[in-house]
Order: C-alpha cells, then structure tokens, then sequence
C-alpha cells in the first residue's frame, strides 16, 4: 500500500504577540513574554487510498488544527505534508493548489461554513464552474446530480440555508465538497452537532460515498463510538502529539496507551449494563503551559520519574505505534 | 412513595407560525432515590418537560394543563412566591451549560452563601461551611481556596461540578439534571458522572437526567422513559427499554447508535426527519417515519398500554416479545 498521504513531523505554534502596551512595559522592566501555544508536535502518521482513518481526541488535543493543516486552510510550522508523493506543504505552490482541490473538507457546523445569503444552487455550484468541472449552463444538471448523490431532492436548489433541517444542511455542506470530485475528505467533527437518527443517516451516507466513489477520509471526531464504526485505523492525539495508532480492532480490543485505556475505558456503552463510572484523575492541562515530559503524566496512573523528564517518542511495530516509556524501557 | 407525579402534562408554545404543542400530554412518576432517564432528540419536549416541572418555561411557553405533583402538592397550582420556596431548595436544576447557573461577576462564595441564606436562616459561617462540604462532595480539590474564585477561573468540567455542588446546597429531594455533561469531554464527562453516581446512592435524592445519550443514561438510570414529538413513547426499567425496546422508535433510535457490534456495516438508520412540532401529522406523530405504521396509526393516536408490568408503550402496533426484525 503506497501512502495517498503522508504527514512527516507536522508542527504548527501559535504564538500570541505582545501589543504596543504590553512591549512598553516589557521595556520598563516587567516580565512578559510572548505565549506560545504547540498545537500540534511532530504529528507523522500517513493514510492510504481508500482508507478511512479516524483522528480521536479531546477538546483542545489539536485534532482540528492538524485537519485545517491537511486541508490547507492553515500553514504549518515546521513538517513536511505529502500528497501521492508530492510534497504540498507550501500553500503557495501548483502542487498544492492542485492537491487543495482534490482534499476536501467538511466541517462541523452547517450553518457557519454555508453563505446565508447564497442559494443551494450556487454554494454547490461555484467552486466547480470556476475550477472548470462544468460550464455555467449545464451547471443546474450538474449540481442536481450531486445533490442527488447526497440525497437531496433536487428540487430544493433554489433554496436558501436557512430553509433546511440541519441533517439536511449538512449534506449541503457535503455535496458542496463532492462538486470538486475530491479523492481524499477531510471531515471535521462533521456529524457532531446531528441527532442520533440524523447521525446516523450521515453515518450511512459516508459510507456510500466512500463505496460509489473511492474516496479516501481522515474523520476528525471526539465520539470513539463513530470512530470505531467507521474507521479502519485510529490516531489517537494528547495534546498536540500523537500518543497511539493502530488498527480499529486492534487499538479497541486492546489498547496500550493509558491514555487510549482511559478513553476506551471509559466511553459510555449501551451493552454494560448499570456500570460504574470509571474515571482517570485530573483535567486536560492547558496547552499554554503542558507538562513537561509526557503530556499525560499528571492523570497516569502507571507514571514514574521518566515520564516528567522525558518526552517518549512514537515507536512503531508493524501497523502499530505507540508513544510511551512503559513500552520503551520502563518508566524509572 | 412517589416523590414526583407529572400527570397530563401539557406545555404549549404560542408562536406566529400556531400553537406548538412541545409537552402533550406527558405522565410519569418518580419513586424515592430514583433515577429516570429521560430520552429524545432535539425538539421531542425533553427540556421543556424539565423546565415545567420547575415553572421555568418562558412566554410565549405556557404549562396549560395537567398537574405536577411533588410529595402529593400540585405545584402547577402554587402562586410564584411558593413556588420561588421550592426552586434550589427543595427541587434543584442543573443546566447543561454552567454559566446559566453562575454568576460571572460574582465569586463562588458569595453565590453559593445567598443559596443557603435564601431559604434558611443561617449564619453565614454556617452557610460558608455546607458551601464547603458541597464543593469537597463534588470533588473538587482544596474547596475553602477554590470558594474565593470567580467562575471564570474554572474549566468547563470544574464549572459543572460547582453548579452541581450549588444544587445540593438545601439537600433538595429532587434533582433535575438538564444534559449536564453534553458539553464535556468524555475523561470529563465520566468523572462528572461517577460522582453524581455515588452522590445518588449518598443522598437518595431522586433525580430526572434528561439526555440525548442513550449510552449515558444506561449507565446511571433505574428507569427510561422516550419522548418524540411532545410524547413519552415507551417507559421502562432501563435494562428493559436498552435490550428490549417495544416501541418502534426506540428501536431506531437504538439502531442508529454506533459503536460495538456492527462496525463498519450500515447502521439501521430511522428515515425522514423530526416532524414540525407546528403541523403534526394527524394519529401517531412517528407513523411517517415508522416500519411499522398501517392506516390505523395515521388516523387515531395511540393510548398508553401496558405489555408488561413497569412497560408502558404509546404505540397501536409495538413490537412485543422477540419477533423476527427483519
């Protein structure tokens, strides 16, 4: 399997510059620096053709920045990304802008990535009239079909937004994406904000697609029961580093990160019955100030000295990756 | 002994578009130290069934009919100062966004001290003290210290368990629990959990934990009850309702989870969508998603009907028993 994508160290700060007030007091002595947030660390993982890889984490673990990096809505800061082969880590490049075309992005919320003020027809439409996939008189052909594929009844494409459930919505958003005839989806918490039977439907909608059309997804999301349906293989991010990938089976059935532990362990499920609540201790630090060594020391229940002087490093075995010390040597 | 009878209750909205029927005819009850699950998506009344049972539902919302018995008072018929005596003494809420409960200009003392003051009279010492004992039984670290601190030094998570802590403040026999941890992190929703868990068992204060997640309420709850449309479709003891749902929409909506079991094949998706609660269709509001729906079921609604003791089902047509789903 050759990689359709391949991310090598991807690294993206942000860095909050001082105001002109905050440099004067700077000058007169006080003591303020500029503050630096490591989104995402050394983030290296690859997604084959026709794969679909989930990227689970929670609020704050980078999951988001690293998707908009891919998409290329956001530069990075230090890494190289890949696409078949080609290095695209500079937007700026033809390499990248014809790889922009073919990654797609579907985002969380429907109602603020769709133009309020745009009818169905256009939003659909636009992008592929001005990239050339259609002409702007067989464009109404052309976006009636692809509002088809998504399950739309075409003749809502005069439609505004605003008139549409949010299920609905967010198949707009997704034949938005599909007009470009993208090869690789990048969905970002895409069905988050949807019921369970609208979910669902999207759920199953996906996996169409993914069928009809041999598309390839990196699903972005902090619901490990979606993850785990429909992913063949799963990053699991702390904190802006990748902690563990492995197999969907594998990293489910038998997760080696106590931090992967903690997150499985500890997912509500509808077949364990009246269950006490297992916790980790502790809160997600703030990515201003982590912890030094391993992000995840503080709540691990299996931390030694190592683990607060050392950062552990992703080590791979087969399809498997892990980023701990007690895989490495022990934790003393 | 009950502590809770909702009987009939109707809460009606009165918008341009019509009369939006959010609560139709909704009856429960809730024995002492029980924990119902209360279930649906968004629009089925679920909130709005939490918020009338307080009287907190703002015009152009109004609690038009039936009664809310608590300890056998009807407190849809008590005047607003009575009612004013229950509300975060007695009856606590805990909403699924903290800062609706807390005050942001104000420190977690001074919030938690008029709590206690408002209904009892105490010194503030005294109060001080159970403000304390309430932060240390949610399980928050170094409560004195932490009493000081305004709500925005807290994280989500910390905010939460402050805002439950305030609703335990009066030892109220009955909590309403509005989706508190949908907003949280899934670490952070299990810790919140394990503690209302143990506190549950502590108190033995009944408790209403209204959600979208299914698989949340099948580790907390004693009992479930569905809503879709204004309705409660099927109640039952949650092992039951979980593994051996009789109405056709709790099936679907069972299905419609992902997870264990079915990885990677199609989920049993409901079709269609949630019906405008403004034009409701005639008979059963499921029938025109429903599998099972036939003439009957889009003329005439359905009454309750009990299939088996503690199940109550609204559904001409339910699926009883284990037949062949196909």
């Amino acid at each position: 399997m050759t990689a359709m994508l391949e991310l090598d160290a991807v690294s993206r700060q942000f860095i909050r510059k001082l105001d002109s007030i905050e440099k004067l007091a700077r000058k007169l002595g006080a003591n303020l620096s500029e503050s630096c947030v490591n989104a995402v660390d050394g983030a290296s993982f690859s997604v084959a053709r026709g794969e679909v890889v989930g990227l689970v984490g929670e609020s704050g673990c980078g999951k988001s920045t690293l998707g908009r990096m891919v998409a290329g809505l956001l530069p990075v800061t230090g890494g190289k990304i890949r696409f078949e082969g080609v290095d695209v880590t500079d937007a700026a490049t033809p390499a990248a802008k014809s790889a922009r075309l073919r990654i797609q992005m579907i985002f969380q919320d429907p109602m603020s990535s769709l133009n309020p003020r745009m009818r169905v027809e256009d939003i659909v439409g636009e992008a592929a009239v001005y990239h050339g996939l259609t002409s702007r008189r067989e464009m109404p052909d052309y976006v009636a079909a692809t509002l088809e594929k998504v399950g739309l009844d075409p003749a809502y494409a005069q439609r505004f937004p605003h008139q549409f459930s949010g299920g609905q919505r967010q198949r707009i958003g997704i034949a938005r994406a599909l007009a470009v005839k993208p090869e690789f989806l990048i969905c970002d918490e895409s069905i988050a904000a949807l019921d369970v039977s609208i979910q669902a439907q999207v759920i199953n909608l996906f996996q169409d697609l993914r069928r009809d059309l041999d598309l390839t997804y990196l699903f972005i999301s902090h619901d490990l029961g979606v993850i785990e349906h429909i992913a063949d293989r799963v990053v699991v991010m702390y904190l802006g580093r990748i902690v563990e990938i492995g197999t969907t089976e594998a990293l489910f059935d038998a997760p080696r990160h106590p931090y992967t532990q903690a997150l499985i362990d500890q997912i509500p499920r509808l077949d364990g019955g009246r269950q006490s609540f297992r916790t980790i201790k502790g809160e997600i630090p703030s990515p201003l100030n982590p912890p030094p060594g391993c992000h995840f020391h503080p709540r691990c229940p299996f931390a030694g000295p190592r683990c607060q002087r050392e950062v552990p490093v992703l080590r791979h075995e087969g399809t498997r990756a892990i980023a701990c010390h007690l895989e490495d040597g022990g934790t003393e | 002994m009950s502590v809770l009878e909702v009987r009939n209750l109707q809460t009606h909205f009165f918008t341009d578009a019509g009369v939006v029927k959010a609560v139709d005819g909704v009856d429960f009850t809730l024995d002492e130290g029980e924990v119902l699950g209360l279930v649906g998506e968004s629009g089925s009344g679920k909130s709005v069934t939490g918020f009338s049972i307080l009287r907190l539902v703002d015009a152009p919302g109004r609690v038009v009919g039936g009664q809310i018995l608590f300890r056998g008072q009807d407190l849809a018929q008590l005047s607003e100062p009575e009612m004013r005596r229950m509300r975060g003494n007695r009856i606590a809420m805990i909403f699924q966004d903290p800062m609706m409960t807390l005050n942001p200009v104000l420190r977690i003392d001074t919030q938690m001290i008029e709590a206690v003051r408002a209904h009892e009279r105490v010194s503030a010492k005294a109060a001080r003290d159970r403000a304390i004992s309430a932060l240390a039984k949610v399980g928050i670290p170094s409560p004195a210290e932490r009493l000081e601190a305004y709500p925005h030094q807290f994280s989500g998570g910390m905010r939460q368990r402050v805002a439950i802590a305030i609703s335990l403040l009066n030892g109220p026999d009955l909590i309403v629990a509005d989706e508190p941890t949908t907003a949280l992190d899934v670490t952070i929703q299990s810790q919140i959990l394990a503690e209302v868990q143990g506190l549950a068992k502590e108190t033995g204060t009944s408790m209403i934990w209204i959600t979208h997640d299914l698989a949340v309420v099948a580790g907390l709850a004693d009992r479930v009850a569905v809503m879709y449309a204004g309705r409660i479709v099927e109640t039952g003891a949650t092992d039951q309702v979980l593994t051996q749902p009789g109405h056709p929409y709790s099936i679907g909506l069972l299905g419609s989870i992902p997870g264990h079991g079915h990885r990677g094949q199609r989920l049993a998706q409901i079709p269609g969508m949630a019906p405008n609660m403004a034009r409701l269709p005639e008979g059963c509001a499921f029938a025109p998603r429903c599998f099972r729906a036939q003439d009957q079921c889009r003329q005439n609604a359905p009454q309750i009907t009990e299939p088996a003791p503690g199940q109550h089902l609204r559904c001409h047509f339910p699926v009883l028993e284990r037949e062949a789903l196909s």
